[in-house]
């Protein structure tokens, strides 16, 4: 039987010198495993699959991997992506970006995509800070949490993103951690799966910035403390809110049918076809 | 016979849009550039294509980019404010060497200025608007029937040098209804970017060819390549030594530099005598020539030169317009405060005179506002 990692390997890029250009232990090469190994499942033909990214840490995993790639800029991947996806409709479009590249600088064109419930897989890499430009707050960074540029705490709210891909219109909303490999893995295979927009929230660490600045230990003390904070959304729904105060909810919170943006075009090219 | 249409600049650009062979449009409504998302919006699917109005310009060039990626023939359309918001990505599309056309009707401006007056202020921003060193493509057209076939040479010329090509027009023109002559379909060239033939894991997306030119792959056809907005070496992976930084930007400079003759149109008139020559492209270009017809008249040597092709700038071929020993002046004439001027001077031999006719009032300039300054500096 192949080992979960030589699969991952199977998918890697002959000719993309390695090493990667992250940090060890950082959580972004375990979130790859999950993506390959959900591709692996699916069966998924390569040449049928797209990956984008914009510009962070977390955007920089396309390259590594052996399908068609779109690195693009700072925030704006889903925007490529939805020209990719319109252009060739059969083609399995995922997104790979960061808080801050989804949330921030795009978050316009997050809330659109899941508006439109155009079919493309989402998956923010949330580490709760920018990663790549050295450790500023971003819009997942918590209340009071320090970062370069919150040296006095940060004084503005998170986004929850479960919450945001739910109300802006998205038809599959998950969120897992890099702790929870196996679980992660499942949910990044459902999320492609789903005809529609997928959003999943892949928690991870940046001990090399979060980490150092809030005193939250290294990669392994940081992926040990998502297994003590996390519980699962099925166990939450049976316990009092005093027991979920501070704790973060796991698993699908969203899983709906509804038309897709792309069908709908097609539909109307077909309609029209002969008038 | 030739079918004989009235129509608006703006509606001839959706006409050469599909002549030219357009499946992919994403744009964000701006005045006065609206009617052509609005006549693509009803045309395009039509025909099998895609239209997508976006939630503002930054996505309409991104989303036009992942189209021409995927192997689609690509346009948006916007005005001033919208075009400064497209740099981003142009700029991008620049390095990635993705074919699109950008549509730029110019109204005045800085900021949201003047939505519904003419002017042909964002000259300088279509040579010079995104970040970094690139060479850009710019093409004017005088007229309604002319913006249709500069419409499809525009993404011929995309398609050819795997590059974003702006189509400027001006407001009047975007506006204008004039009569015109419909090309007969099968009548004008349509080019189609070249697609690779090697084996997929041989393939170069980026290969520095001795042309200059790489063939283009589409995604999901068997060619599993990477493109990215970081300086990149041949196969597309990023790179930062001096030595392919340098390779990688001298092929964009090259690639369009060397067939300069090629994509430069240049129209002149009257120029072999010429004491004083009227410079002017777009909407301009017409009340220029009216001008100089009336200075000859008057027996006065004037000549006309129009800039079809803006950027790049042939200087060889300006060299050689400019270059009779009876030239004394030239003037180029231009709706904002001296923009082409600059690069006129430039190219200019010593001898002769320099002049700008700028206005920026946002009215036209008129034949006998031209035919003032023509006597005025003769
Ligand atoms: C237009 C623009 N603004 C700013 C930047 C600088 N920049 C690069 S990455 C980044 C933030 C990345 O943070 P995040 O998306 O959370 O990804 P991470 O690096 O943490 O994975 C910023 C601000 C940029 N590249 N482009
Ligand atoms: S800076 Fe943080 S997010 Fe980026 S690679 Fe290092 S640990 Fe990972």
């Amino acid at each position: 039987m192949l080992q979960k990692s030589d699969v991952v390997h199977q998918y890697l890029r002959p000719k993309k010198a390695f090493p990667n250009v992250w940090c060890p232990g950082c959580g972004i090469g375990i979130v790859m495993g999950c993506l390959v190994r959900a591709i692996d499942t699916l069966q998924l033909n390569r040449d049928d699959v797209c990956l984008v990214s914009g510009i962070g840490c977390s955007s920089r995993m396309p390259a590594y991997l052996d399908f068609n790639t779109l690195h693009t800029t700072h925030g704006r991947a889903l925007a490529f992506a939805t020209g990719v996806k319109l252009a060739k409709p059969h083609m399995k479009v995922i997104v790979i970006t960061g808080d801050g590249d989804a949330l921030a600088i795009g978050g316009n064109h997050f809330i659109h995509s899941a508006r439109r419930n155009i079919d493309i897989t989402t998956i923010v890499i949330n580490n709760m800070i920018y990663g790549m430009t050295g450790g500023q707050f971003s819009p997942t960074t918590p209340a009071d949490s320090y970062a370069t540029t919150s040296p006095y705490g940060n004084k503005e709210n998170n986004f929850d993103i479960p919450k945001l891909a739910m109300g802006a219109g998205a038809t599959y909303v998950a969120r897992g951690t890099v702790y929870h490999v196996n679980q992660l893995d499942e949910l990044i295979e459902q999320a492609i799966a789903k005809r529609g927009f997928s959003v999943v929230e892949a928690f991870s660490n940046c001990h090399t910035y979060y980490g150092r600045l809030n005193r939250a230990g290294d990669a392994v003390k940081m992926i040990e403390d998502m297994k003590k904070n996390v519980i699962p959304l099925k166990a939450a729904a049976k316990l009092p809110p005093e027991k979920l105060e501070g704790k973060m909810l796991t698993g699908v919170f969203l899983d709906l049918e509804k038309p897709e943006y792309c069908d709908r075009y097609q539909e109307l090219i077909d309609s029209l076809k002969g008038k | 016979m030739a079918e004989v249409r009235l129509l608006q600049g703006n509606e001839a650009v959706v006409e050469g849009a599909l002549i030219g062979g357009l499946t992919f449009f994403a744009g964000y409504p701006i005045t006065p550039s609206t009617e052509v998302a609005e006549g693509l919006a009803r045309r395009l699917p039509k025909v099998g294509g895609k239209f997508i109005q976006m939630e503002d310009e930054i996505a309409s060039m991104a989303a036009i980019i992942g189209a021409s990626c995927a192997g689609a023939k690509t346009m948006t359309a916007t005005s001033g404010p919208g075009f400064s918001l497209m740099q981003e990505n142009l700029g991008y599309a620049y390095i990635a060497e993705v074919p699109c056309v950008v549509v730029n009707v110019q109204r005045g401006g800085p900021s949201t200025g003047l939505p519904t007056k003419v002017s042909q202020a964002d000259t300088m921003q279509a040579r010079w608007g995104t970040h970094g060193d690139y060479v850009a493509i710019a093409v004017a057209p005088q007229s309604v029937e002319e913006t249709i076939r500069l419409t499809v040479r525009a993404m011929n010329l995309a398609e050819d040098y795997r590059t974003p090509v702006i189509l400027l027009l001006d407001e009047v023109l975007g506006h204008m209804r004039e009569k015109v002559v419909m090309p007969d379909p099968g009548a004008i060239k349509i080019i189609d970017r070249v697609k690779p033939t090697v084996p997929a894991n041989w393939y170069k997306p980026f290969e520095i060819t001795p042309s200059f030119k790489s063939p283009m792959a589409a995604f999901g056809e068997g060619y599993r390549f990477h493109v990215t907005g970081l300086t990149h070496n041949e196969e597309g992976f990023p790179i930062s030594d001096p030595k392919r930084t340098f390779d990688k930007l001298n092929k964009l400079h090259n690639k369009i530099m060397r067939y300069v003759d090629e994509i430069c149109e240049i129209e002149t008139d009257g120029m072999a005598d010429a004491h004083v020559a009227v410079v002017a492209y777009g909407s301009v270009a017409r009340a220029a020539k009216q001008a100089v017809m009336m200075a000859r008249h008057r027996r006065m040597k004037v000549g006309q030169v129009r800039p079809i092709t803006i950027w790049p700038t042939n200087e060889k071929k300006y060299h050689e317009i400019f270059g009779s020993k009876s030239l004394e002046v030239i003037i180029v004439a231009e709706l904002n405060q001296g923009q082409y001027v600059t690069e006129i001077e430039r190219v200019a031999p010593k001898h002769v005179k320099v002049v700008s006719l700028a206005r920026f009032d946002s009215e036209l300039i008129t034949p006998d506002q031209i035919l003032e300054k023509i006597k005025e500096v003769r």
